[in-house]
């Protein structure tokens, strides 16, 4: 316990990293996966901007992509990292990668959600003379945000989950502290302040991203 | 054909559907050719898979004929580019069986969504929002969301939403069907103010005869992708041309005999058996009356019904005739060459 006070900055430093990390990987990561996603659902046979070649391109490398742990889908992207932010280590480069692997992630599960939208409701906004990328924006993601937040959610939990691997490539955050300064030193408080304090982050996560569905849903 | 001008006009329209990886065909509308006047309340009737919903849908262009014209107006719908297509749209207005409602607006979201559409600024939004909600009676259901209100209630906003942009044709798949036989009553008479009171041409599709009967003025029987008969309602109503539009008629007025009943009625009754189409005339039963006694023939009423439609009588009886043969063949014969329409129902 005395070791974990003195460690107390390390820790501070490391929580500050994994929020650093979930919290741009999840926002860019979701971005990405929303225009992803969008553009899975628009695109394909008998969809509102039907186009064949954009969808199996896109679908190929989404379902290329995602299956891939996160360990190796980090290591292969490395000659990307180079190019586009110059570095393959470090907090920054496992922010990158997290943020590419959350946009796959998420563009399914848009896709999925938009998919489920009851075909009438489009019928009836096309009768109503909108344009495919209005009905896109104005009708379908929001006839289906109640699920797209909670896909949201549990897209959140997975990147905290993934992030807990960035120790791997000196990212730093909280399950490098665990494993450097817990359980390598057999001090398993730490670990164990540690595992609490993740599951209060999850926890927290899971609580508003709940609130929020529960508000679109209304119920 | 009267020459009042046509607001819909379909002309020679087939529709293939090319379906899963076989590509196997189904023709879903046949060579279909009809016109809709401006102002009048135009139904058509078919079963289900007689090609209803595809008939509508090329009205506002959602679907394309695989060969034929379509007008609305003096535009020809089936010339247009899907984005030309979209101005086109915006005049007519579209309520369906399943309301179609967007459960992320609220009522007055969903009446307003038309609008926005078409760019109406908001104050202007507001007030005929506002206007429409209490022409279909939910003024005070504003705020509230689709799921909260019954099925009428939703079809109103349907109806609200439709008029949003005040579109002069209103096209309505099944709009009813959903709905049990009271609230269907309200929802038709709200569409018989919409005609009468904006002057909105309407095109209504349906299976039931009963909603034909309470708002059409005319209407279009269709069987498998074609049109059977067209006419006006008491004509059709009155004399079906076509077994499939009997068939409908028999459903509706349940004047006629089913097979079963009139084996019934055989049995039960040792006389001929006849059944009269009910003329819309005064003192017809009487004249009736008249020629079987004349011929002293019994005639004894053992099923029918009369029922009114578009203010005139329809309907038909069937009757027990004993006497004289020759007295029946003679009052039968009668009773034809005044034009009285008469079936022979013994086997
Ligand atoms: N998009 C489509 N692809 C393939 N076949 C279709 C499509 N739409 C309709 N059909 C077929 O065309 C025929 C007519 O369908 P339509 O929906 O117009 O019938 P309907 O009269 O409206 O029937 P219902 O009363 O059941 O709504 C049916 O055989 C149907 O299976
Ligand atoms: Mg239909």
């Amino acid at each position: 316990m005395d070791e974990f006070v003195t460690n107390l900055p390390v820790f501070r430093e490391a929580i500050w990293q994994t929020f650093y990390i979930v919290s741009i990987s999840v926002a860019a990561g979701g971005l990405l996966g929303l225009a992803l996603g969008l553009v899975l659902y628009a695109t394909r046979p008998g969809s509102l901007m039907a186009n064949r070649v954009v969808f199996i391109t896109v679908n190929i490398l989404v379902n290329v992509v995602r299956p891939i742990p996160f360990v190796i889908f980090l290591t292969a992207i490395q000659p990307l990292m180079l190019v586009s932010i110059g570095t393959t280590i470090g907090t920054d480069a496992v922010t990158f990668a997290l943020s590419l692997a959350a946009a796959f992630a998420v563009s399914r599960i848009i896709e999925q959600n938009l998919v489920a939208v009851e075909p009438g409701v489009i019928e009836a906004a096309r009768a109503a003379g909108a344009r495919p990328i209005s009905i896109l924006l104005t009708v379908v993601v929001p006839e289906a945000l109640g699920p797209v937040i909670l896909g949201y959610t549990f897209i959140f939990v997975g990147v905290v989950d993934m992030s807990a691997q960035a120790g791997l490539f000196g990212g730093g955050g909280l399950g490098d502290f665990a494993v450097t300064y817990g359980s390598q030193r057999y001090n398993w408080p730490v670990v164990y302040i540690t595992v609490a304090t993740i599951i209060v982050i999850v926890q927290a996560g899971q609580f508003v991203g709940n609130a929020l569905a529960r508000k679109a849903l209304r119920r | 054909m009267p020459p009042a001008p046509a607001h819909v006009r379909l002309t020679g329209v087939t529709k293939t559907f090319t379906r899963g990886r076989n590509g196997s065909r189904v023709v879903a509308l046949d060579d279909v050719s009809l016109e809709v006047a401006k102002g009048e309340v135009f139904g058509v009737i078919g079963h289900s898979g007689a090609g209803k919903s595809t008939l509508i849908r090329l009205i506002n262009g959602l679907e394309s004929p695989t060969s034929g014209q379509v007008h609305v107006g003096d535009q020809e719908i089936t010339a247009l580019a899907e984005r030309d297509r979209r101005a086109v749209r915006r005049d007519i207005g579209m309520i369906f069986q399943q309301f179609n409602l967007f459960r992320s607006r609220t009522v007055a979201g969903n009446v307003a969504y038309p609008l926005k559409v078409a760019g109406v600024d908001r104050r202007e939004r507001d007030r005929r929002v506002a206007r429409l909600l209490d022409f279909v009676g939910l003024l005070d259901r504003a705020h509230d969301h689709p799921e909260q209100l019954s099925g009428g209630q939703k079809q109103r906003v349907g109806i609200a939403r439709a008029l949003a942009t005040e579109p002069s044709l209103l096209l309505a798949d099944e709009a009813t069907s959903a709905l049990d036989p009271r609230t269907t009553a309200e929802v038709l008479a709200l569409l018989g103010r919409v005609n009468h009171e904006m002057g909105v041409t309407i095109v209504l599709i349906t299976h039931e005869l009963d909603v034909i009967r309470a708002v059409a003025d005319r209407v279009a029987v269709m069987e498998g992708g074609r049109i059977a008969e067209t006419g006006t309602v008491y004509d059709v109503f009155a004399h079906p041309r076509t077994t499939a539009a009997a068939d409908f008629v028999r459903g509706a007025l349940r004047d006629r005999p089913s097979a079963e009943t009139l084996e019934r009625l055989r049995r039960t009754h040792s006389g001929r058996i006849v059944t009269v189409a009910v003329r819309d005339r005064t003192g017809f039963q009487t004249a009736l009356a008249t020629t079987f006694l004349a011929h002293n023939v019994a005639a004894d009423i053992i099923f029918g019904g009369i029922s009114e439609l578009q203010e005139r009588a329809v309907g038909s009886l069937t009757f027990e005739l004993t006497g004289p043969a020759g007295g029946i063949d003679a009052a039968l014969a009668a009773l034809r060459a005044d034009g009285v329409d008469v079936t022979e129902e013994n086997a």
